[in-house]
């Protein structure tokens, strides 16, 4: 059973009454394990497409299985608790809450779990270690580079050990030797502990780190190959 | 989300908001204030002049000449010479009036008195030896007027503590004379310093036998007031009506809408001071109301503002798995420990200034003023300010706790 499975899956935005498609039939599925990227030019429906998948957003027509059950069944209390038990993100933007140290925010999705608190101080250094930012544990989010930034992110989206990772053009804010950090721990975190990895660049070596691209076009699924020369970055975790 | 963690989540939004949270807290804290001072300091002036009424006494009954004014056109203080010695005579009858206990007449007015080089004109009362029972002031120096100063015309005079001043300063002024209208009065008594007591000052009064005041002061044969006062509380009522039948018989008044004179008693009295100041501390709490309600209009703004600009913040709460639930409990709580902590400094704030007013009022400006805790005014300004910040906290949370995660997150 694939983890994510996509049937004719529509979104249409209502803009001042103007209907305007953003994606339009979308089928594809996800095995658990699986590194995709999802390329395509800017308006193309991407990240539109990586907010469904991840219950940002939802989707207007068509059907989208997780785990095998219908999204649709799902209430907002359990489309909440699958974000935070099953679902990691990485945006473009970090999206830190400023003024707040990198170990709460990295905490952040342990208040909405239910993981005993007992285990938590182990569990946020733990996360923390993983992306080799131990010496910047009450550092401020806003006393960090960029691309320690994002690594605080990819942290947090780690803490309860998800069983996808959503990567919304990662190192789009980032220069390339930041970017390629990122890329190398989300390598690894396929690689070496399974997790499955959806990625959202327009960046084609960036895409060629996956095993799989899906490339959108206006909407729809112009192509899907798996990727015949790897990209493969050093090994952070090693 | 366990409870301890929503309140440690709002703590530290406000820690982290620290001018915005303490703006806020300011807003309520003004407004709770100021309706406790004006309610407290209201019901303190209420208590005061209450209590200065009821001094003279429940039991006294005052007879005024003069007809009550019937309408706008009546022409009021008419007869005002109708109170006479027939009258006085009438009354002490005890089978005209058995529950009258005290009667005393009452001529006054101010005239010019001089001891040397000085001159002050003080309130000139002219009175029995009642008086002193009557209004419970007695001479700190000397003696009272007595029934036979009344019988002999005496010319003898008690001076209040301010004409004692100002006529003798520091000098001796018992058994001194001082000059009224050409008459010399020998000072036999001064007053204690008694300040201004239910519209009247004792500190400024001279205090001379009534025929005195008649024959040599004012030249008149009338009273411009009978005081009586009644054996009991509970015979007041049955005095009054006793007071206005055997006048009515002494003036010939068969018809009681052409009295030439009214009674009134201290309850009347107090229930019309009473109607007024409540109307007075109406009036400074609905000033206090509106200063309540520009504080709430800045909770308002506040909270508005302070949900707007995180909007974000609850995108990735809810994008990392907070319900709608948690971040309604987040905000929610926000608003209750702003209100809680901005109500506690403002009942504080409120409270201790007006019992630094009512300290100086009592002790430096010895007016017998009481302080009172206005508990309904402080539930008033929490439930105000509490209800304000959830309203404008809770509305916007809301909005933005329903909104798709990555509307949140976008938001700008």
């Amino acid at each position: 059973m694939a983890l994510i499975d996509v049937t004719g899956l529509e979104k249409t935005y209502l803009i001042d009454d103007v209907a305007t498609p953003a994606l339009n039939g979308v089928s594809f599925a996800i095995e658990k394990g699986e590194f995709v990227a999802i390329m395509g030019p800017s308006g193309s429906g991407k990240s539109t497409l990586l907010h469904i998948l991840g219950f940002l957003d939802k989707h207007t027509a068509g059907e989208y299985r997780f785990d095998g059950k219908k999204i649709d069944d799902y209430s907002e209390e359990d489309l909440a608790r699958v974000r935070n038990r099953k679902m990691g993100f990485v945006f473009q933007s970090f999206n830190l809450l400023s003024r707040t140290s990198v170990y709460e925010n990295v905490k952040l999705p342990l208040l909405y779990s239910d993981l005993k608190e007992s285990l938590w101080h182990e569990r946020v250094l733990e996360a923390i270690e993983s992306v080799k930012l131990s010496h910047r544990v009450n550092h401020f989010s806003s006393q960090l580079s960029g691309g320690e930034k994002q690594r605080v992110a990819i942290a947090r989206a780690l803490i309860n050990k998800p069983e996808v990772i959503f990567a919304d053009e990662p190192t789009g804010n980032l220069d390339s030797k930041s970017g390629q950090t990122i890329m190398e721990i989300l390598q690894d975190l396929n690689e070496k502990y399974g997790h499955t990895i959806i990625l959202i660049t327009h960046e084609t070596y960036t895409a060629e780190h996956a095993r799989r691209i899906v490339h959108i076009l206006d909407g729809k699924i112009s192509s899907d190959k798996k990727v015949e020369r790897r990209a493969q970055a050093d090994h952070f975790i090693k | 989300m366990t409870l301890r963690h929503s309140f440690q989540t709002a703590l530290t939004g406000l820690r982290t908001h620290k001018s915005r949270s303490a703006l806020t807290i300011l807003g309520i804290v003004i407004g709770i204030t100021a309706i406790i001072l004006v309610m407290s300091l209201g019901e303190g002036a209420q208590k005061l002049i209450l209590g200065q009424i009821q001094s003279i006494g429940a039991k006294t009954i005052a007879v005024l000449p003069g007809r009550q004014p019937k309408g706008p056109t009546d022409i009021i203080a008419t007869f005002t010479d109708s109170l006479r010695q027939k009258d006085l005579v009438a009354l002490e009858r005890k089978s005209n009036a058995p529950y009258l206990d005290k009667l005393m007449p009452i001529v006054f007015g101010s005239q010019n008195a001089a001891y040397g080089g000085e001159t002050y004109r003080p309130n000139i009362f002219g009175v029995t030896g009642l008086f002193a029972l009557i209004y419970d002031v007695y001479p700190e120096e000397g003696r009272n007027i007595t029934e036979d100063d009344v019988r002999s015309y005496a010319d003898v005079v008690i001076i209040g503590s301010k004409v004692k001043d100002e006529l003798f300063g520091n000098q001796n002024a018992l058994g001194e004379k001082i000059k009224i209208k050409g008459r010399n009065f020998k000072v036999v008594g001064i007053l204690p310093e008694k300040g201004q007591l239910s519209f009247l000052n004792f500190d400024e009064i001279a205090v001379i036998p009534y025929t005195t005041a008649q024959q040599y002061i004012f030249g008149i044969k009338y009273y411009h007031r009978l005081v009586a006062q009644a054996d009991t509380e509970d015979h007041v009522p049955a005095t009054v009506k006793d007071i206005q039948r055997t006048l009515r018989i002494s003036h010939n008044i068969t018809d009681p809408d052409k009295d030439d004179f009214s009674v009134q008693t201290q309850a009347q009295a107090m229930e019309t001071v009473g109607t007024i100041l409540n109307v007075l501390t109406m009036f400074l709490a609905s000033v206090a109301a509106i200063s309540l309600l520009v504080g709430g209009v800045g909770i308002m703004n506040i909270m508005l503002v302070s949900v707007t600009e995180r909007t974000q913040e609850i995108g990735l709460r809810k994008a990392i798995g907070a319900t709608p639930k948690d971040i309604l409990t987040q905000f929610l709580l926000e608003a209750i420990i702003l209100t809680v902590v901005g109500g506690i400094i403002g009942i504080a704030l409120g409270t201790s200034l007006s019992l630094t007013i009512s300290l100086i009022l009592s002790k430096v400006l010895l007016l017998s003023w009481s302080f009172s805790f206005p508990f309904g005014a402080a539930a008033l300004g929490v439930g105000v300010a509490a209800a304000v910040g959830l309203v404008f906290g809770l509305y916007p949370a809301r909005q933005a706790a329903l909104k798709n995660p990555i509307e949140a997150l976008q938001y700008e």
